[in-house]
């Protein structure tokens, strides 16, 4: 069993194949994508991997394969579970016979997210088991645990790993065997049909198994109390990492209560540690769950514990944890002085630097091309989730509005029913075309709203780490698919004006642009030009200091990474630049020119 | 005894990369390793920084403000940025030439770095400047400023872990057709400590 220096997303991934999953399935998002990625790449042969279209569809299909008797996983971020609750609700009614684990990460912080929503919150309110591993290796382990927890009692369960331990490192001891399970296939029976007096059935059982589970998880592994004296703190997930390396710096001794399985809540490990304490202080991320229990838990014994966390203002209410803050809260709970952090001297202030459109990027030119088009007119720019959403800073400033996945072309409808003068643009990328997009184009054909849908089509899932999808042809499997048009979707569904083009011929995009504004109804323009980190660079631009008059409208135009001020003059980087061409179109001396 | 380091720099200069390459070569020294990493919406031109610890297990994901060995900056505004997490007289080692972000041309601002290496030089830090735009037009590649910088931060034995152990990383890990550019980088970087 060698050590293997693995992500904690790969960590899961070959945990969950050394458990002898059967099929995974998921939609890409951060922090949770490499897990899929990794159970591909290894896969021994004996697993179903793909990328599904959204995160519900995901989750049907690995219920499917656990009807079948096999076990099965399904990944997605956080935000992913919303659009896969409409199945996880009920299935934890209908329940499982194959192991089923729904690996959902959390991104305290948030870091790369529209939410700090927490996912042990959704277990608790979906009724189903929870797993929050505190380190990369040890998710490897609990993974596993989670499959058998699963298939003993018979519903699917819920692995929340958080971002610092999705995306750090560690080495991991590897089994390099997997687990040969054999599905018994699919039985027909009354059971895997949802009917009312099945889910009133259901329910009782669900609510008579939940304590049982909680008892069970009361001796579970990683549900730990350490330490000793009256006073105490509980934790888990990533927290665990930082009390303990909190605490190790501090010298300091209490008990500590870790919970590896946030619902159903470990009640007798937890009363063993409330028990003769006086003051228990709790250190979790996002919502205070683990405090509530605590609380909740004091109120039905009667004991005369003080819990302090994120409820009574000791811990703060959003964001992630550090070291430095858990050290600091834990020294003061503790009444120890807070270890000395060195403060550096007043430094200047490094310029910010937040991310941006990529230089060469083609969603940089699709903006501009909209943009020229609609100068002096009124229009709204409803936005998506994807790369393209950082065209909401300036320039090109061209996202008015982002929400969710897929709710650019929806919340366009919306706005156009109270402006109808304005006109309402949509900008969706591909990905996010099919995973909740085309309801939205039925939804303005059928209600005769009008809307210009702008689909960015790169070519690839880009700011997830370039995943395929229905529309590149290819699969997680090796094979080559059936490439499902944008163009002809849209047609099929009667959009009467669609128009595909490449944003970087900038005048032909704008004119693209004009002419679907001019169509009216519903009205599409495809800008079809692959992400630069799947394209070949063209060659690159230079600026020709002699025709430069500094007139800086590249720069306030494109805003592009590549372009630079360098000792007063416009430069542009060799190393960055991609050879888009969109500057020297803008470039209203013709001082741009490419490198021959 | 723990070691603990920062990368930073700008998404797309490869701190992933050498993280990783850290990593591996503790590891094939028989010691522990964690690392922490930048992935996802910051990615795109944003600021980066990968944490790396060395020694203990019970160690958690990230750094811990001045505890730091070392930081090792990818570009001189980015090493000021994490020079919180640097221990007092800790070593620096950083790229001379600054990255302007959009922000500073659409502000008209002429940022060059200077003053981030002016107050890299007196925060009582031990500074390490590298020239890695003169090492990248050596090798002939902008991809190896990584290990250049690496180099420079192993020659000045602030990682534990030395040139030759790290060349047999390289050596080991790397595709054949990258190994002797980054090799030629990493002890162009050496000779800057």
């Amino acid at each position: 069993m060698p050590d293997e220096f693995l992500m904690g997303n790969q960590a899961i991934a070959l945990g969950a194949i050394h458990a002898g999953v059967g099929v995974v399935t998921g939609y890409p998002g951060t922090p949770s994508s490499e897990i899929l990625e990794t159970v591909a790449k290894r896969n021994p042969g004996s697993v179903y991997v793909e990328w599904s279209v959204n995160e519900k569809v995901a989750l049907e299909v690995a219920a499917g394969a656990s009807y079948a008797g096999a076990r099965s996983m399904v990944t997605m971020k956080q935000v992913g579970l919303n659009v896969a609750s409409d199945p996880l609700m009920s299935l934890a009614y209908v329940g499982v016979k194959g192991g089923m684990v729904v690996v959902v990460a959390d991104d305290p912080g948030p870091i790369s997210s529209q939410t700090e929503q927490d996912t042990r919150h959704f277990a608790a309110y979906a009724k189903l088991p929870v797993f929050d591993p505190s380190y990369p290796e040890e998710a490897y382990e609990m993974i596993g645990d989670a499959f058998d927890y699963s298939e003993k009692y018979g519903t699917p369960v819920i692995f929340r790993p958080t971002t610092r331990i999705c995306h750090a490192y560690a080495p991991v001891r590897v089994n390099e065997t997997a687990r040969t399970i054999t599905p018994s296939g699919f039985v027909k029976d009354p059971r895997w049909v949802i009917f009312p007096r099945l889910s009133y059935e259901n329910h009782l059982k669900i609510e008579e198994r939940l304590p049982q589970i909680g008892e069970d998880f009361s001796s579970y592994r990683f549900n730990t109390l350490t330490g000793a004296g009256r006073w105490g703190i509980a934790t888990g997930g990533v927290s665990r990492a930082y009390v303990g390396e909190a605490c190790s710096s501090l010298d300091a001794t209490c008990r500590l209560l870790r919970v590896a399985t946030p619902h159903p809540f470990p009640e007798r490990l937890a009363l063993e540690f409330l028990d003769g304490l006086d003051k228990v202080l709790v250190v979790e991320e996002l919502d205070p769950v683990i405090e509530r229990e605590l609380v909740y838990l004091c109120g039905k014994h009667h004991l005369p514990v003080t819990i302090l966390g994120k409820l009574s203002g000791h811990m703060p209410r959003a964001g992630e944890n550090s070291v430095d803050a858990v050290s600091e809260t834990i020294a003061a709970f503790l009444g120890m002085p807070a270890a000395p952090v060195a403060a550096c001297a007043a430094a200047p202030e490094p310029p910010v630097r937040p991310p941006v459109l990529c230089a060469g990027c083609p969603h940089r030119a699709s903006f501009l091309a909209v943009k020229l088009a609609m100068r002096g007119r009124k229009a709204v720019f409803a936005g998506d989730i994807g790369c393209y959403t950082l065209g909401n800073a300036k320039p090109p400033d061209m996202v008015d509005t982002c929400l969710c996945m897929g709710a650019g072309i929806t919340v366009a409808q919306g706005l156009h029913r109270v402006e109808p003068d304005a006109v309402n643009f949509a900008f969706v990328g591909d990905s996010t075309f099919f995973h909740t997009g085309i309801p939205g184009v039925i939804n303005a054909l059928y209600n005769q709203t009008d809307i210009v849908l702008v689909v960015l089509d790169n070519a690839t899932t880009a700011m997830t780490g370039h995943q395929p999808h229905p529309g590149i042809g290819t699969t997680m499997m090796n094979a080559v698919s059936e490439k499902i048009d944008i163009a002809g979707v849209l047609t099929a569904l009667g959009v009467r004006h669609v128009e595909t083009c490449d944003p970087l011929q900038l005048n032909e995009a704008q004119e693209a642009v004009e002419r679907a504004v001019e169509a009216g109804g519903v009205s599409a323009v495809i800008f079809k030009s692959p992400c630069i980190a799947i394209a070949k660079p063209g060659p690159r631009y230079e600026v020709d200091r002699d025709r430069c008059n500094l007139c800086h409208t590249c720069i306030r135009q494109l805003g592009c990474p590549a372009i630079t001020l360098v000792g007063g003059e416009v430069t542009i980087d060799a190393s960055l630049c991609y050879g888009c061409s969109v500057c020297a179109a803008v470039c209203p001396t013709g001082a741009i020119r490419s490198v021959q | 005894m723990m070691k603990n380091l920062m990368f930073a720099g700008v998404g797309g200069q490869g701190i992933v990369l050498v993280s990783k390459l850290v990593a591996q070569t503790a590891l094939r020294e028989g010691m522990f390793v964690r690392t922490a990493e930048t992935i996802g919406m910051a990615q795109r031109g944003g600021s980066v920084a990968s944490h790396v610890r060395i020694g203990d297990p019970t160690c958690s994901p990230l750094v811990p403000l001045g505890q730091a060995d070392a930081v090792i900056g990818f570009e001189p505004g980015e090493a000021v940025r994490c020079l919180p997490y640097l221990v007092p007289g800790g070593v620096v080692v950083v790229s001379q030439r600054a990255i302007p972000p959009v922000t500073a041309a659409l502000s008209r601002s002429d940022y060059d770095g200077s003053q981030m290496l002016d107050y890299l030089g007196s925060c009582g830090a031990r500074l390490i400047v590298v020239d890695g735009a003169a090492i990248c037009a050596e090798v002939g590649s902008p991809k190896v400023l990584n290990t250049a910088l690496l180099g420079a931060a192993a020659a000045a034995g602030v990682l534990g872990l030395s040139l030759d152990q790290i060349e047999q990383t390289i050596r080991a890990i790397m595709p054949e057709r990258f190994v002797s550019m980054n090799l030629t980088a990493l002890r162009a970087g050496a000779r800057y400590a």
